[in-house]
């Protein structure tokens, strides 16, 4: 069925909201197999967003962790900072030749906020953004960013005022306005057609990431770990590999203070099949059916569900879903950042940590590739304080 | 006839909202039996929700105050059981589909029958996914409500044509909460649906005057009032009943 994956996915939204679904349903059917959009699309995409990222050889890091060759795609390098700017400038585009003057969007770490507030500029439509209070406390610089490049940032302070309550937020401006609105969603989360289309202008990175592995290495990688919120950096450097079966794919959840303490972001983990955010998929939550108020350092990975393509590939075995702490995060930022000179984002730096786990279990012809996701400047004041200085942003 | 149908019988439904368990699943038992004695022909129960994203304000923390109180799905049950054999006032329980998925569909279906609830709506759930939800429905004889919104459009004729009991016509764009302006087509919107299938119409969202609900029943078969009565127990917290009770004669008086 259409909009599903497995038994996860689906449209459990608001009636109001339905058209507004369908619409963007019907609109990216035709757009997807258009040539002149697709054309659009891919010239924001070299020329805009600086792709191809590159595949970098992390031959420092191979060494010191002596096992398997360690890539990394440096998603961090593309504009804005991190692989959100793919999905954005896809859906904007889509939203622009819907008609729609007005954007909005939820946002964790900000980075998304950031993507869609740049592409709002560029495509000269109006923008809000909707981030939980203790999220823009933590990202204080991603929401003069945000205000700088024209957009309007609110900040949320119902429930955990995190990345879900920013979320419902979203969803509720959504269904008071929706003739001129296009809700930007972030990530491969949501009801259909959300999922698919995050996952579809994201797929980009694990197309590039076999072309160059190809050159460089002449074959695919053994393994490729990403970070896990919802899920998009992870969908969209796995999904070109989900029929390769001798591909490892590993997602990184957030564990925060550990997988047994509450506060933690593990989904896969410790959740479990329920409906919420317009889908069906495995959320943190109580008995009864009470979202879970999720903890991670990391306000990207800070979420209580994830996207139902993972639910399903977790499922079927085809992914790995493992949990990180904060202090293994916060040790890979640091290792990362010392080792090849690259500052990643706390969310990619899960990544990162598991890969310093799985690399030295592995043979010197096995190859990693690690996505990196976004790069660190944002995260510099916010692990300042982990480590107990405490600097002026 | 159940008694979902014999709300709309005598005249125009005056359908008042609160969220069990605020502030205390006791004071949810006392409104209950006021707002029946005021006059109320329906009395719908929000389950709460950590969540509920179709709700303004109001209504969101109306779910917070009862979550904090420890209400669960269990102890609504527990009222629910404990109200029926005091009153025979239909009884429909809103909920997001998650409170309803976590606890088991099947043992959730066969506690509301025991408890004598009558109708169930959910708001996170449109016409493309009622298969969640329809066959338990079906086999434990409970109405499943269905919405229409300003936005349904031609959507109107196949939601109308499957509904049971009555149908939840949303006033305007937007979430629950007390507002001054409604959508311009809500009479268009109940005749499209009478075209179809002749079922009671209901609306709701944003009604909080004596002046709204009059206009609305003028074309509509009843008025669902919610964040204008969780307001007033937000004001009054444990001694609401009387305030909340002398407010539904009020609403209940300019339908009529």
């Amino acid at each position: 069925m259409e909009g599903r994956f497995g038994p996860y996915g689906g449209q459990y939204i608001p009636e109001t909201l339905m058209n507004a679904v369908i619409e963007l349903e019907n609109a990216y059917k035709f757009y997807k197999s258009d040539t002149q959009f697709q054309n659009e699309l891919n010239e924001l995409l070299i020329n805009y967003a600086g792709r191809p990222s590159i595949l970098y050889f992390a031959e420092k890091m191979t060494k010191d962790l002596g096992g398997a060759k360690i890539y990394l795609k440096r998603e961090d390098l593309n504009h804005t900072g991190s692989h959100k700017i793919n999905n954005v400038l896809g859906q904007v585009l889509l939203a622009k030749k819907m008609g729609k003057t007005r954007l909005i969007a939820e946002t964790g770490a900000g980075q998304h906020g950031v993507a869609t507030a740049t592409v709002a500029a560029l495509m000269g439509m109006e923008c809000e953004i909707y981030m939980g209070k203790e999220d823009t406390e933590r990202q204080a610089l991603n929401v003069f960013r945000m205000e700088l490049l024209g957009a309007k940032v609110h900040a949320v302070t119902s429930g955990t005022q995190t990345l879900k309550d920013a979320v419902n937020e979203t969803m509720r401006e959504w269904v008071s306005r929706i003739q001129d609105t296009h809700y930007v969603l972030g990530s491969v989360m949501g009801p259909h057609p959300f999922p698919t289309i995050v996952r579809d202008f994201q797929k980009i990175i694990g197309k590039e990431i076999k072309e160059q592995l190809m050159i460089k290495e002449g074959k695919l990688p053994d393994a490729i770990i990403a970070c896990v919120g919802g899920g998009s950096n992870a969908i969209g450097a796995f999904h070109e590999f989900i029929a390769d079966t001798a591909v490892q794919l590993i997602g990184c959840e957030a564990a925060g203070l550990g997988v047994d303490n509450p506060k933690n972001a593990a989904t896969i983990a410790n959740g479990s099949v329920g409906v919420f955010h317009g889908m069906k998929s495995y959320f943190c939550q109580d008995e009864f059916g009470q979202i879970a108020p999720v903890y991670s350092i990391s306000a990207g990975l800070d979420y209580p569900g994830i996207g139902p393509e993972h639910a399903m590939l977790s499922d079927i075995g085809r992914a790995t879903y493992v949990p990180v702490t904060d202090d293994e995060a916060v040790e890979s930022f640091e290792y990362l950042s010392k080792t090849e000179g690259i500052i990643p984002a706390i969310e990619s730096a899960h990544a990162v940590a598991y890969a310093r786990k799985l690399a030295p279990t592995m043979e010197s012809e096995k190859i990693i590739v690690i996505n990196i996701s976004g790069r660190g400047d944002k995260d510099v004041a916010a692990i300042a304080r982990y480590r107990g200085v405490n600097i002026h942003e | 006839m159940n008694r979902i149908e014999a709300v709309f019988k005598d005249g125009k439904a005056f359908i008042p909202f609160i969220t069990a368990g605020d502030p205390s699943l006791d004071i949810t038992e006392q409104l209950i039996y006021a707002m029946e004695s005021a006059g109320a022909d329906l009395i719908e129960l929000g389950i709460p929700f950590s969540d509920p994203v179709a709700e303004g304000i109001v209504i969101q923390k109306a779910d917070e105050r009862s979550l904090a109180a420890g209400t669960t799905t269990d102890k609504i049950f527990d009222m629910v059981l404990r109200v029926r054999q005091n009153t025979d006032i239909p009884l429909a329980f809103m909920s997001y589909l998650n409170p309803i998925f976590a606890y088991g569909k099947d043992r959730f279906f066969k506690r509301a029958v025991e408890s004598g609830i009558d109708a169930l709506i959910v708001p996170d759930m449109p016409f493309e996914e009622k298969g969640e939800i329809l066959p338990f429905c079906t086999s434990y004889n409970i109405d499943l409500i269905s919405f229409v919104a300003p936005t349904s459009k031609e959507r109107i004729a196949a939601i109308a044509a499957d509904a049971q009991g009555f149908l939840y016509c949303i006033s305007s764009l937007g979430v629950t909460g007390v507002r001054s302006e409604f959508s311009t087509d809500i009479e268009e919107m109940v005749s499209l649906v009478k075209a179809t299938k002749n079922i009671p119409c209901a609306i709701g969202f944003g009604i909080s005057t004596p002046a709204h609900a009059k206009k609305m029943a003028s074309f509509a078969d009843g008025v669902i009032v919610g964040s204008a009565i969780v307001k007033i127990i937000e004001q009054y917290g444990t001694k609401c009943v009387k305030p909340v009770t002398d407010y539904v004669r009020q609403m209940k008086a300019a339908i009529l």
